[in-house]
């Protein structure tokens, strides 16, 4: 199953004098099983294009198709797009609301109609996949939890829909370092597990240059470019006059590569960096 | 006394965490002083008790024992608690939950109007502090049409008008994007320039790298205090709390492990790149 949107357009307050293009003739396609990053300024439309996906808004004209449904069309239903494409939300953990974990988790499942017993195990599976240990949280309050614990206990509510598509915005924001990478390698860990479709919305290059198969540019409602983390982040100029920048390994080594062209700039990690450095450090010993 | 203007002494904050009564204590025994015209960054885990520490600098929390000073007021002096929220300002991580307003100057002038301050001199601290953070020809807007490094600009502008002489960031840039980070860290530098002490709680180590003093606090402790080169100095001990360090010292650091002798002085990528070059 794939994704394929064509020629989206959306216009937020369309007619009145501050309407504005949201989203200008987007076109893009996501194959089966890829993840793919999104980037761009704030307000650049990322927001809106995932709402879209989500059928939270309907475009002014275009479309989306996600496997063989159109589910830009009016006769389609929205709680067959939300089983189908699971949206969580920036900050997501302040949509918890249920007196334990076990509850918040089911809360989606429930209501797509599935029986008790597919909704118990999904719920076991989703908060296992998202690094929790089930038989400890379940009875918890999920208002007790720390931070990094509460947004994963958000995810797993989404999670346990079973969504063909997953879709992240900023999954990672306002969290600390270690909760940063844990909630990194829970997003990987549930992509390769459910094989679906991730599409990762976040402002941080490096993870985006780590994870993803390919991304996506957004700047003024347009797609500018699309491409895999090395065809992107390789056009640096084009990218920082939009707001944007190259993941802090690769703007060093742009940096030196510019000074000195035998230090080679396709470099996204401080691992591959260091390699880089020492081997032109060491040739100018010998 | 006079140039300092916080001052935690045996600091401790204990909250009860559920029905049974438990206390923990999110600071504990923390004594910190910060100098008038500083730009601190106090950096840690979630839970470390940095943010506990942020809304105890201006009795938004009162100390379960120690005291805090701010300038010569305990803040547990109930009857100086305006003259202290006056001093120390705030910003927080998310400009929504701070704009109180439909339009940019009035949310503004907010601050200044719950002072009782004559509307002529709101109208001009209100344009001062909206020109300060580059916001001035935006002040007609509604907030929500701004984006989010704009509205936290103009959170920190709704604080500046109030003239405080402390204003503490709690992860002031944490919701915004590349440029929008870039835009509050000039704004902070800025006004820490013009005198404005600054008291700046991140999980960005490259912000953290720009201030003049890091203080690091695990467990409701501070256990590393210094100079940005003085802390990240010690990579393995700052990843030993679960925390980064700045790309550059990464790098350096596993230089180092390759038989490398970078100076453990560099910690921005501008210092990196010139010794690299060397």
């Amino acid at each position: 199953m794939g994704i394929s949107v064509k020629n989206l357009t959306h216009i937020y307050n369309e007619g009145l004098p501050h309407e504005s293009v949201a989203l200008d003739n987007v076109s893009f396609e996501i194959n089966d099983g890829e993840f793919i990053g999104i980037i761009g300024h704030t307000g650049s439309g990322k927001s809106t294009l995932l709402q879209h996906l989500n059928g939270l808004l309907k475009p002014k004209s275009g479309q989306i198709i996600v496997g063989d449904t159109d589910i830009t069309d009016p006769s389609c239903k929205l709680l067959e797009i939300r089983r189908r494409i699971g949206l969580v939300f920036q900050y997501p953990e302040y949509q918890l609301f249920e007196e334990t974990v076990a509850k918040d988790v089911a809360f989606g499942p429930k209501n797509l109609g599935l029986a008790q017993d597919e909704i118990d195990k999904r719920v076991e599976e989703a908060i296992g996949l998202v690094g929790l240990p089930f038989e400890e949280i379940r009875e918890k309050s999920p208002f007790e939890l720390s931070g990094g614990q509460k947004r994963r206990v958000a995810i797993a509510g989404v999670v346990a829909m079973k969504p063909e598509v997953l879709i992240l915005d900023e999954p990672t924001a306002g969290l600390d370092p270690k909760a940063h990478k844990d909630v990194l390698e829970m997003a990987y860990n549930i992509h390769k597990h459910e094989k679906n479709i991730t599409i990762f919305v976040s402002h941080n290059m490096a993870d985006v240059a780590r994870l993803c198969d390919r991304v996506f540019v957004m700047d003024k409602g347009k797609l500018i470019l699309s491409g895999t983390p090395e065809e992107v982040f390789s056009e640096e100029e084009r990218l920082t006059s939009i707001g944007l920048s190259l993941p802090p390994a690769a703007q060093l080594m742009h940096r030196l590569h510019e000074a000195n062209h035998a230090i080679k700039a396709e470099v996204f990690d401080a691992e591959n960096a260091a390699e880089e450095i020492f081997k032109f450090l060491g040739d100018k010993v010998c | 006394m006079s140039d300092i203007i916080l001052k935690a002494e045996n600091l401790t904050f204990e909250y009860i965490q559920d029905e049974d009564g438990e206390k923990v204590s999110a600071l504990d025994n923390v004594s910190i002083e910060i100098e008038k015209g500083s730009f601190t960054a106090i950096i840690g885990r979630n839970g470390s008790g940095k943010s506990t520490f942020a809304k105890n600098a201006n009795a938004l929390l009162l100390p379960s024992s120690g005291t805090m000073y701010v300038g010569s007021m305990d803040t547990k002096d109930e009857s100086k608690i305006w003259d202290i929220r006056q001093l120390v300002g705030m910003v927080f991580q998310n400009p929504d939950n701070q704009l109180v307003s439909s339009i940019v100057e009035d949310d503004v002038a907010f601050g200044p109007e719950n002072l009782g301050i004559e509307p002529e001199v709101i109208r001009q601290r209100v344009d001062e502090a909206l020109t300060d953070v580059n916001m001035y020809q935006h002040r007609k807007k509604a907030p929500h049409m701004l984006s989010g490094g704009q509205k936290q600009r103009v959170a920190i502008a709704g604080t500046i008008a109030m003239r405080p002489d402390c204003i503490v960031f709690d992860e002031p840039t944490a919701m915004l994007d590349p440029s929008g980070r870039v835009e509050v860290m000039e704004i902070i530098k800025k006004l820490n320039s013009e005198g404005i002490t600054c008291i700046l709680i991140t999980h960005f180590m490259e912000e953290a790298a720009e201030a003049d003093r890091v203080i690091i606090m695990d467990g409701g402790h501070v256990v590393m205090d210094g100079t940005p080169s003085e802390i990240f100095a010690q990579p393995d001990k700052i990843r030993d709390i679960n925390l980064d360090v700045p790309v550059a010292v990464d790098i350096a650091d596993r230089l180092r492990k390759k038989g490398i002798d970078v100076p453990l002085n560099i910690i921005s990528t501008e210092d990196l790149i010139k010794w690299v070059l060397a």
